[in-house]
């Protein structure tokens, strides 16, 4: 499988405070990876840098390389709003806009242009099938979306991110805030979207890293400290930090 | 039982000072019944259809107040026209763009210090620049140019403030699907944030109703009946300027009861208004 991201030699700073340091990975495509580690330890941080959400936060320093489909994103020449079209983002509390649900999937399609209701109307079919939400809400399309459930809302939240045609799809720990029905189902949703989208997620779950994910990123202090297949990662790690984490020595 | 350890002096603090509260309360509330009653009873029988639809004639000698009426409106329209933009505008830039820290609090105080100025000097600084300076004379426009100062401060923070409770995360969500900042400003932070200008713009209505001090040196007291165009550029008396003038200058006590009253209904409206526009948009929020 190739990789669609390349991180080389990345550090970020808040400030003074040296977020990530030195962080080299290769994220293939259409696969699940995970970020698993302690709080605080940057893995948030990383998946924001990878469609550049950091860039809303003023006091962020970037050095190194990410490179998406071989091109440099921090380069003047990269349309960022394109670049996170490309890299779609789930947010761990879902974050559906105070409108209809048919207006929350629309909304990324009309802000890049499309405009015909036909057209539209089968983006958003299509997106809410994908998300595996259609039959909950093809009844409810014009209802405010804030009337779902936590868990409904987070599948809206996918179905928008989709909407746009994404090729990465970057989750934030999507499932923290929802029960363990809502979580399965996202879980179930998450292997069928691998089959066309590359899934990065973080995660706090150990189990949910084993159950989902093909690699596995384990990030401590703001290093990366073993990568590489998640069986084998979870069965014989190489390094003893991340032994002692996923053996629940700390954490 | 844990009353007999009450000791007496003790009950008896207890029991003066709740007569000392509810005389506080009596005195409150009768001043206040007793002045709206006062005005209605010699207000309201002065009010006629005559009163409300004819303009004043020294040849015939009557009085009506329909100019005033009208001047009211056309000060409210185009002081409104004027502000929205500016303090709506200014809200967005500060909450949104401004990355300078020190400015935005800068301007933030300055804007808190301008709300707390008394009317008369906006008036005196208005009939200096605006009449005098720019040329404009005593008129209707003058005079709406000097609200919008005095507004905008009102018109700025309420927007601010409800800019503030916009949840970040819909910022987020909506950068996160490629959308650009104007994009995200005009679909999912503006929109959160209308109930705020809809306050802000009835606490500036009521203000502007209540106006009269900046007004007496800028619009000046003329009972013309004009349309809105020429009325902005002559000089006019509002409701609030008429009460004054027909009060003081021309001791038409009634005429001026009588607007009394109907600033006091109109206030009420307001406020009754607003009221129903904050619990509108709270439900649809939180549906």
């Amino acid at each position: 499988m190739s990789s669609i991201v390349t991180v080389k030699n990345m550090c970020l700073w808040y400030g003074e405070h040296q977020a990530l340091k030195d962080v080299n990975i290769n994220i293939p495509e259409k696969s699940i990876t995970a970020f698993i580690g302690p709080s605080g330890c940057g893995k948030s941080t990383f998946l924001k840098s990878l469609n550049r959400m950091n860039d809303l936060i003023p006091s962020v320093k970037i050095t190194g390389d990410v490179k998406y489909n071989g091109k440099n994103i921090f380069e003047s020449s990269v349309d960022v709003n394109e670049l996170r079209r490309e890299i779609g983002m789930v947010f761990q509390k879902p974050n559906p806009f105070p409108m209809s649900i048919y207006d929350n999937v629309a909304y990324g399609p009309r802000t890049h242009g499309v405009k015909s209701k036909a057209k539209l109307d089968d983006i958003v079919e299509q997106s809410l099938k994908d998300a595996a939400i259609w039959e909950e809400v093809k009844d409810r399309l014009k209802k405010n979306a804030l009337g779902l459930s936590g868990g409904q809302q987070q599948r809206l939240c996918i179905a928008r991110a989709l909407a746009v045609k994404p090729a990465v799809l970057l989750m934030d720990e999507p499932t923290s805030a929802l029960d363990p029905i809502s979580t399965s189902k996202i879980e179930e949703l998450t292997i069928k979207l691998k089959e066309n989208y590359t899934i990065i997620m973080v995660t706090h779950n150990m189990q949910q890293a084993v159950r989902i994910s093909d690699q596995t990123a384990f990030f401590l202090l703001g290093e990366l400290v073993e990568y590489g297949n998640t069986e084998t990662l979870f069965s014989t790690p190489k390094d003893k930090r991340t032994e002692d984490y996923i053996t629940g020595r700390f954490g | 039982m844990q009353d007999s350890k009450i000791s007496k002096a003790r009950k008896a603090y207890i029991s003066i000072m709740k007569v000392l509260m509810w005389l506080s309360v009596a005195v409150t509330c009768s001043l206040v019944t007793f002045l709206i009653i006062y005005v209605f009873i010699k207000g309201i029988p002065n009010i006629s259809w005559e009163l409300l639809s004819e303009k004043p004639s020294y040849l015939s000698e009557k009085i009506g107040i329909l100019p005033d009426i009208l001047n009211t409106v056309y000060i409210v329209i185009a002081t409104l026209l004027i502000v929205l933009p500016i303090g709506v505008g200014a809200a967005i830039y500060l909450t949104e763009y401004a990355q300078n820290k020190k400015l935005v609090n800068t301007i933030e105080y300055a804007a808190e210090t301008l709300s707390g100025i008394p009317s008369i000097i906006y008036g005196l600084v208005g009939m200096l620049f605006f009449c005098q300076f720019l040329n404009m004379k005593t008129s209707l426009l003058a005079g709406a140019l000097t609200l919008v100062i005095m507004n905008l401060p009102t018109i700025m923070r309420t927007t601010q403030e409800s800019l503030k409770t916009v949840p970040q995360s819909y910022r987020e969500g909506a950068f996160g699907l490629g959308a650009g900042k104007w994009r995200v400003i005009r679909t999912v932070v503006f929109p959160g944030c209308v109930d705020g200008v809809i306050t802000g713009c009835i606490l500036s209505v009521g203000r502007i109703l209540g106006e009269s001090a900046a007004l007496l040196f800028t619009a000046g007291f003329a009972h013309a009946l004009n349309g809105i165009i020429e009325g902005l550029s002559s000089s006019g008396s509002t409701l609030t300027v008429a009460l004054y003038v027909y009060a003081k200058e021309q001791g038409e006590f009634g005429v001026a009861f009588a607007i009394a009253a109907i600033l006091m209904i109109l206030t009420l409206i307001i406020n009754l208004s607003a009221a129903m526009v904050e619990r509108y948009f709270k439900k649809r929020r939180t549906i």
